[in-house]
């Protein structure tokens, strides 16, 4: 394979090799964060996360382990840079993005560290492109600091049902409120829009509801125009969890499932919008 | 009020807010006591829609009787419950519809599969009656056809098109695209369809009349009657009485009243009223390849024609003697049970208007279901016509 055996002995001087067969394993996540034009893109030996953020009140993260790619090779503990997601994702479709079955674009990302462009390797039929994008000093993602142990409630969905009610939404309504309790409503979503307001309630006895762990009755709102963008994550996922903290922060993690049927992680945290005076 | 819609009743009470959104910006919503009554028009009050849906439709309705309730609503709100038809008919089991008048929200409860719960709680604001004046028995004209043939009638004419003139003679109905009378000749397409008696399921063509009305707010209906498999009955009299469009099952009635372009002998070429001198029009079976004789008939049957029997109503050919292309201006306005003698225009207030308003008023005395029982005696005050958005 052209691509394998193109910079065999300048291997040693990158600091990141990450290669697929596919490189739509990448880009359809990223697709799921594209909502500013700047990533931060975190590397490990367990693999690549890439972080995008808004307003310092919402962040979202894709996860992409190790073992999605064919090759993932990393010389550091730790490789970080910022980089423009739209020029990436442009660079990731350059050969138009085919559906056709059988054919795919084969990737190769290669890093060299600190101050170098992300070189990519991109082939499809035979065809060899190279892109160079510059790289970034990379801003140290927010730390919105939900851990488990502060969760006070928590629901996973299957997406199906989530999907309808996302997509009906009114968007006039400036918040979306969601309210989780051990009682009724159990989950829900309302919005305020000029018509009037409405409730999306899902039973905990819903078959759509896959699990139900709700401790205390909470409502917070956020902001309709930060939790927009989910929707893209929504639409690739099969599943959703959605967590709230002592403090009313929201975690929504979804499950996505790539072309090979290999899992992904996207999970979105928002900041809620200001205490709710009453119910 | 409180009332219970299961099952694919649903979808239908979707696609009739679908079809009313074509007429105007607001739903009034009245429960009677014969049903719940949904009503819309346009701003212009030349197009009128009311679906009545029987008690029967819902399979639990009741209303506070002796409430004279009514309200209105922007009917994008009722449409964002009702949002996609695909989704209604696969998830949702049954939808309640309750009014909390403490509160002025009419709530829609959508109970869906999977245990998913949609509440609407739209607001509303109390309005005043809204009914129109008219009375399908008395129509000259009457016919109906399944609501394929008029689907496929109007498909050819394309969405922009503002006017159709319609024309009945004992055995056939043209339809065709209207073109104003300032355009030329040269430039307008003029589309005509013709339509064989035998293709309706009834056609009764007492008058020979010739009526054009507006197009796009047909559509709606033509919409619901499609997706419905419900049979359209037409209603036809002569120009300025306004175009009545209905279905009908046992649970549900349509009516679509639309105004129609009025009689005015000023711009007709022909001087003479009553006796038709326009060519007639082209034979339906396109054997005269005579383009010349073809534009003859197509620039003076420009005035609504073949033929015109009765004299037009008095009123309006005095009022319509203005030569502003806006249809609007020249149509009949339908009568919508109001008195609002103050807030016409100008030509309104005069003598002859009122006769025109009293030939409605005088001949009708409802027996159908539609019209409330007080039409007379309690005469409302609607809204100017010039109507405050909120």
């Amino acid at each position: 394979m052209p691509l394998s055996t193109q910079s065999q002995g300048d291997d040693e001087q990158y600091v990141l090799v990450a290669s697929l067969d596919n490189a739509r394993n990448l880009s359809n996540i990223l697709k799921a964060i594209t909502f500013k034009d700047h990533a931060i893109f975190t590397a490990t030996t367990n693999g690549l996360k890439v972080t995008v953020e808004d307003s310092k009140c919402l962040q979202a993260n894709a996860f992409i382990q190790a073992e999605i790619f064919q090759e993932f090779t990393i010389r550091e503990d730790l490789v970080a840079f910022q980089i423009n997601l739209t020029v990436l994702l442009d660079c990731l479709n350059i050969f138009g993005g085919t559906t056709t079955p059988g054919v795919s674009t084969a990737l190769r990302m290669c890093y060299r560290g600190y101050g170098y462009p992300l070189t990519l390797f991109l082939e499809e039929g035979g065809v060899v492109t190279v892109c160079k994008i510059n790289t970034q000093e990379p801003e140290e993602p927010i730390d919105f600091e939900f851990c488990s142990t502060n969760v006070t409630n928590k629901v996973i969905l299957q997406s199906e049902s989530l999907k309808e009610a996302f997509s009906e939404l009114d968007m006039t309504s400036e918040v979306l409120q969601i309210t989780m309790s051990p009682s009724q409503p159990y989950f829900r979503l309302s919005t305020f829009g000029n018509a009037g307001n409405a409730h999306y309630d899902y039973s905990k006895d819903s078959d759509m509801m896959e699990l139900f762990k709700c401790t205390e009755t909470q409502t917070n709102r956020y902001k309709m125009s930060l939790l927009k963008p989910s929707t893209k994550a929504l639409a690739l996922s099969c599943k959703v969890s959605v967590r709230t903290d002592n403090r009313g922060f929201l975690s929504l993690q979804y499950l996505v499932r790539n072309d090979d049927g290999q899992i992904c992680f996207v999970e979105y945290y928002c900041c809620p919008d200001e205490e709710v005076e009453e119910n | 009020m409180h009332c219970i819609v299961t099952g694919g009743n649903v979808k239908v009470l979707a696609k009739a807010v679908h079809s009313l959104s074509r007429i105007g910006d607001e739903l009034y919503v009245e429960p009677q006591e014969d049903g719940l009554a949904l009503r819309s028009v346009n701003s212009s009050r030349s197009a009128y829609a009311c679906f009545l849906f029987a008690p029967l439709f819902f399979s639990r309705y009741s209303t506070t009787s002796g409430d004279n309730f009514r309200c209105k609503m922007a009917i994008k709100s009722v449409q964002s419950v009702f949002r996609s038809l695909t989704t209604l008919e696969k998830t949702v089991e049954k939808c309640h519809i309750d009014l909390d008048k403490q509160k002025d929200r009419l709530t829609f409860t959508l109970h869906c599969k999977h245990g998913l719960l949609k509440t609407h709680n739209l607001s509303f604001q109390d309005s005043e009656s809204l009914q129109a004046v008219f009375d399908k028995d008395s129509y000259a004209n009457v016919f109906k056809a399944q609501p394929r043939l008029l689907v496929d009638t109007v498909i050819h004419f394309p969405p922009s098109l503002e006017e159709v003139t319609v024309s009945v003679s004992d055995e056939r109905m043209w339809v065709r695209n209207h073109v104003e009378e300032e355009a030329e000749a040269s430039k307008a397409m003029l589309t005509e369809l013709c339509l064989a008696s035998d293709e309706f399921d009834h056609f009764a063509a007492q008058v020979h009349n010739s009526v054009t009305f507006c197009l796009k707010e047909l559509r709606g209906l033509l919409v619901f009657a499609e997706s419905t498999g419900l049979p359209v009955s037409m209603y036809l009299d002569e120009p300025g009485s306004p175009v009545v469009l209905s279905v009908m099952d046992s649970v549900l009635e349509g009516n679509f009243v639309l105004a129609t372009l009025s009689d005015d002998p000023s711009l007709r070429k022909n001087s003479s009223k009553g006796a038709h001198t326009a060519a007639p029009p082209p034979p339906d079976d396109f054997m005269n390849d005579d383009m010349d004789s073809y534009l003859i008939a197509m620039d003076t049957s420009i005035a609504p024609g073949p033929s015109n029997t009765g004299p037009p109503p008095p009123s309006l050919a005095d009022d319509t003697r203005s030569k502003r292309p806006a249809a609007v201006s020249h149509k009949a306005r339908i009568l919508i049970e109001e008195a609002e003698e103050e807030e016409e225009t100008d030509d309104l207030d005069r003598l002859p208007n009122k006769k025109f308003r009293s030939l409605f008023f005088g001949s009708v005395l409802p027996p159908s279901s539609q019209l409330s029982t007080q039409p007379m005696t309690s005469q409302e005050v609607l809204a100017s016509d010039s109507e405050e958005e909120t």
